[in-house]
């Protein structure tokens, strides 16, 4: 009903979709200067900057930024890295670690950030390679720490009868080698490409019924722009929140690599 | 009657049936932890993170996959 009433208008509304993702600036095809691929390096000279001045000037009393980035260093050096790792080699991952929360978090919250707004993890391609870089860390810390042969007897939990040591090691094999880094990259990628679609039709509609609707519907504008605004702030939320998580199954998986036989 | 649509999205919301109910189950246990003994709450948030992390994959394996077979 609401469609037609629409269409009668003259203009209708395109709903957004995957292609509204793909935003060459640059050149064009494989190789183009993307949006996104923009919007990373804008959040890296941004990061780099914030961390920087958060840290020149280290005094006992903290200034403000410096009680943040602490904050923040704490987060993951204490909640992330000594609890899961374990106190004995956590401390070598911790870069790997904060570099990771604080780009992931940084990129989400462009999602929302005004002028920006471009979740740079909506395009496949860069959760991808953090879980690639992910992957290749804790396989490799994995295999320096119980060589070779240790490393596959490692995944196998202590304590099985032989017939149930092949398919349970080839299982640990499937999660090791497959599951855990195709989850980690869609995990990441899946809720800000939801997140920002879900924003985009709610603002994007909202201000087509609000400008275009035809009586009532004007109505249903503004209420559709109010969930956008109760959206933002859930959101919000959503992209702190996976960037936390990203970190945990990153410090995991590490955890899981370097652990003594259990 | 006559439909038109995707039915790839028919799949999303199928693939968010089983994930909804395993998120509702985990945090019900957390506060459930958290309500008996409050000085567990920073050992348990973790856990219970990681857990809604791990059933929410399949949702996202779904809202991928609508993606991938739509049209």
């Amino acid at each position: 009903m609401s469609i037609v009433a629409l269409a009668a208008e003259g203009s209708t509304y395109e709903t957004p979709g995957v292609a509204d993702f793909w935003q060459p600036l640059i050149g064009s095809g494989a190789f183009a200067i993307t949006r996104a691929s923009i919007v990373i390096m804008l959040s890296v000279a941004i990061l780099s900057w914030l961390l920087l001045a958060g840290t020149k000037k280290l005094t006992v009393v903290p200034s403000k930024g410096q009680f943040a980035t602490e904050s923040a260093y704490g987060l993951v050096r204490n909640g992330l890295g000594r609890d899961i790792i374990g106190s004995h080699d956590f401390l070598k991952f911790v870069p790997l670690l904060f570099t990771m929360f604080v780009l992931i978090l940084l990129n989400n919250l462009f999602s929302v950030i005004p002028v920006v707004q471009f979740p740079t993890m909506s395009r496949i391609g860069f959760p991808a390679a953090l879980a690639l870089v992910v992957f290749a860390v804790y396989h490799a810390v994995g295999f320096r720490k119980h060589g070779f042969v240790g490393y596959f007897k490692s995944i196998i939990p202590a304590g099985l009868s032989i017939g149930l040591m092949i398919p349970i090691f080839l299982l640990e094999l499937i999660t090791d080698l497959f599951t855990r880094p195709v989850t980690l990259a869609l995990r990441l990628f899946g809720n800000m490409f939801a997140g920002h679609l879900l924003l985009v039709l709610f603002i994007g509609g909202g201000e087509y019924l609000l400008l275009h609707g035809a009586g009532g519907l004007k109505i249903a504008g503004v209420g559709a722009l109010g969930m956008g605004f109760v959206m933002t702030v859930f959101e919000i939320l959503v992209q702190v929140l996976q960037a936390y998580i990203f970190t945990l199954l990153a410090a995991l998986y590490i955890a899981g690599a370097v652990a003594d036989e259990h | 009657m006559n439909m038109t649509g995707d039915i790839a999205i028919l799949g999303y919301g199928l693939s968010a049936i089983g994930p909804g109910v395993g998120v509702g189950l985990i945090f019900a246990a957390y506060i459930n932890g958290v309500a008996r003994q409050p000085e567990a709450r920073g050992m348990l948030q973790p856990i219970a993170f990681l857990g809604f992390a791990l059933a929410e994959a399949l949702a996202i394996f779904g809202l991928a996959l609508a993606f991938v077979f739509k049209g």
